[in-house]
């Protein structure tokens, strides 16, 4: 089951670095969302807080409420481990296990949890989720050979893989495609379109096309001046966001006229 | 409109000289040229003044110094001087730091090889007047007291390398333990040796000595390595594989235990190796806290224990005297029995190098 993801009054820190302030959202379950804006805005580091992963950085910490199915991910009782099984991350760039082979990177989240499960059980996850990847034909006579071995491409997809075997409610994508080629990008992107009728999927890209081409929600996010912190500008539905946005910033930044 | 300002012509460009590419330089043959006569010339001045072969190839490496920069100086320009100058300089310094390891190599096989039997390995040498003495009890116990050192070490040092990259990075107690960890790194191992002797004795009582004790010294010497050469591994392993870890919902110990450790596995083991390389050959601590028997004793909680270095040190020391129907001018017979148990030992730890090269390359992350 894909849950939708409520923000509000979020302010993230590094220490005392206040990074974005004041975002106010809600992630549509079994859609895309994708956000944008310069560098430095702010995005990689919201999207870290929707799975607790902001946390693993020392000294950083977050204000407000980040609710799932009813309950406040950033409440005291919550477990960050438990969060982070049901919403996996996909990172920048592809970073399979260098001591497993592509059959056990994918089992990863399951083998590193001891979890016990019978060969055949664990066959069907494999297939399963490298299928899902759109990656079973093209390694499934080499199950058995390093993960590192594959083209950035195929490990990106690896990496996908080995996050949607642990099923996952929420799948967030930090720029999953900009250490990709064309070719793999588009790979990726029609992987989105798939994952999208089982999960929540939340994306951070810096490819207008790319977020115009995949995603059905967009936040566009930006920063006042340097140092000072991101903030959320516009969240809207795709299609009006690249045609018509409310706010005349989003509109300079897509069209290119930003600065 | 236009100005007459915009009219005026630009100044024309100075007119350059062709541009040379080429220039004259020394043939290839020149440093082996000026090699051969710099060996002539301190030759030449050796047989004049009667010195020996080393003044010779240390007066020849003078005059190559200067002659060959110089010859470049004159015929072709300043900085191709300064590079053969320097150029020698390199392979110089690496020819001085070179012999004196070559030739020590060559003097214990020299001297040591012929020592070597089957009797000399198995036996001890609990009777002087048996003709079969050899170094059984000095090889088992170096082996038992350094097992015991590595198995006190490792756990210890992985753990605190763990504690120190993992747990306390950043943090002041790590920064003190790192600290501190430096510090022991250059203990005198003789302060180790008297450190682990004194514990004892208050413990157990005066006159204690046994080989428990002297591993005890060799861990203190043995940890700060592997700590170190731990946590620069633990360092090496990207931030990226943590992250895509905890993504998974793994928890952060088991992180560590099944991503971190596996992936820093191959260096940490050469690391441990290389520790114990460098501890098997401690002569003081194990002076002071083993002592010194004739006979095998297998057990490092009781009784005093031999090592091969202390084995060294007392034949050394005390060769015995020369039998009478060797020829006259002959060594005493614990000589060739130092030089003999020497070689044993630094074939014990070109093997530990071998094999920890060996299990580094086993256990490195394949790339491919």
């Amino acid at each position: 089951m894909a849950k939708s993801i409520d923000v509000s009054d979020l302010d993230i820190y590094y220490g005392d670095f206040l990074a974005v302030q004041g975002v106010n959202m809600t992630i549509r379950a079994k859609a895309v969302t994708a956000f944008i804006g310069p560098s430095g805005c702010g995005k990689s580091t919201f999207l870290r807080s929707l799975n607790r992963m902001h946390e693993v950085i020392p000294g950083a910490r977050v204000d407000g409420k980040i609710v799932v199915d009813g309950q406040d991910l950033y409440d005291s009782a919550v477990d960050p481990v438990a969060v982070r099984r049901q919403i996996g991350m996909v990172f920048q760039r592809p970073n399979p296990f260098p001591t497993m082979s592509i059959y056990d990177n994918v089992l990863a989240g399951n083998r590193l949890n001891s979890k016990r499960m019978k060969k055949s059980e664990a066959d069907a996850i494999v297939e399963k989720s490298l299928r899902g990847a759109n990656l079973w034909t093209e390694v499934k006579d080499r199950l058995s050979k390093p993960g590192m071995g594959l083209s950035g491409g195929q490990q990106q997809r690896l990496c996908i893989a080995r996050a949607i075997a642990v099923e996952p409610q929420v799948l967030l994508m930090d720029e999953p495609c900009s250490a990709l080629d064309p070719i793999s990008t588009s790979a990726v992107e029609d992987l989105i379109h798939e994952l999208k009728a089982a999960y929540t999927i939340v994306i951070v890209t810096h490819n207008m096309q790319q977020a115009a081409r995949v995603s059905d929600d967009t936040g566009f996010f930006n920063l006042k001046a340097a140092g000072q912190p991101g903030h959320l500008v516009e969240f809207n539905a795709t299609k009006k966001m690249f045609s018509n946005p409310d706010n005349d910033a989003t509109e300079a930044y897509i069209s290119g006229r930003f600065g | 409109m236009i100005t007459s300002t915009n009219l005026a012509p630009p100044p024309a460009p100075e007119i350059r000289q062709s541009l040379s590419l080429t220039q004259v330089s020394l043939p290839r043959w020149a440093p082996a040229l000026v090699g051969v006569l710099s060996l002539a010339a301190g030759g030449l001045l050796a047989v004049l003044f009667g010195w020996g072969p080393v003044a010779t190839v240390v007066v020849a490496g003078f005059v190559y110094l200067v002659a060959l920069p110089t010859w470049s100086f004159v015929v072709e320009n300043r900085r191709r001087a300064v590079d053969r100058l320097m150029t020698t300089l390199v392979w110089g310094a690496t020819a001085v730091a070179i012999v004196p390891l070559v030739w020590l190599v060559y003097l214990v096989i020299s001297k040591g090889v012929g020592g070597i039997s089957g009797a000399f390995l198995t036996h001890d040498s609990h009777d002087p007047l048996a003709v079969d003495v050899g170094i059984a009890h000095a090889l088992v116990g170096t082996l038992l007291v350094t097992l015991v050192a590595a198995i006190i070490s490792v756990p210890i040092g992985i753990l605190a390398a763990v504690f120190l990259v993992e747990y306390g990075k950043g943090s002041r107690i790590a920064r003190i333990i790192t600290f501190l960890v430096d510090v022991m790194t250059g203990i005198p191992s003789i302060v180790a040796g008297l450190f682990a002797l004194s514990l004892f004795v208050l413990i157990l009582g005066p006159a204690i000595r046994f080989g428990f004790g002297g591993s005890v010294a060799l861990s203190l010497l043995m940890i700060p390595i592997v700590v170190r050469s731990t946590e620069e591994m633990l360092r090496l392993v990207p931030d990226d594989l943590r992250e895509a870890s905890y993504a998974l919902g793994v928890p952060k110990w088991r992180t560590i235990v099944k991503v971190v450790l596996p992936t820093a596995l191959g260096g940490i083991i050469t690391g441990v190796t290389l520790s114990v390389a460098r501890v098997i050959g401690e002569t003081a601590p194990l002076l002071v806290v083993c002592g010194a028997t004739n006979t095998i004793n297998h057990n490092v909680f009781s009784g005093r224990m031999m090592t091969l270095p202390v084995y060294i040190f007392y034949q050394f020391t005390q060769p015995g005297v020369v039998p009478r129907s060797a020829p006259p001018g002959s060594d005493p017979p614990g000589i060739g029995h130092a030089w003999a148990a020497a070689f044993v030992l630094i074939a014990l730890v070109l093997l530990l190098n071998l094999v920890a090269r060996l299990v580094g390359r086993i256990f490195a992350v394949p790339t491919k």
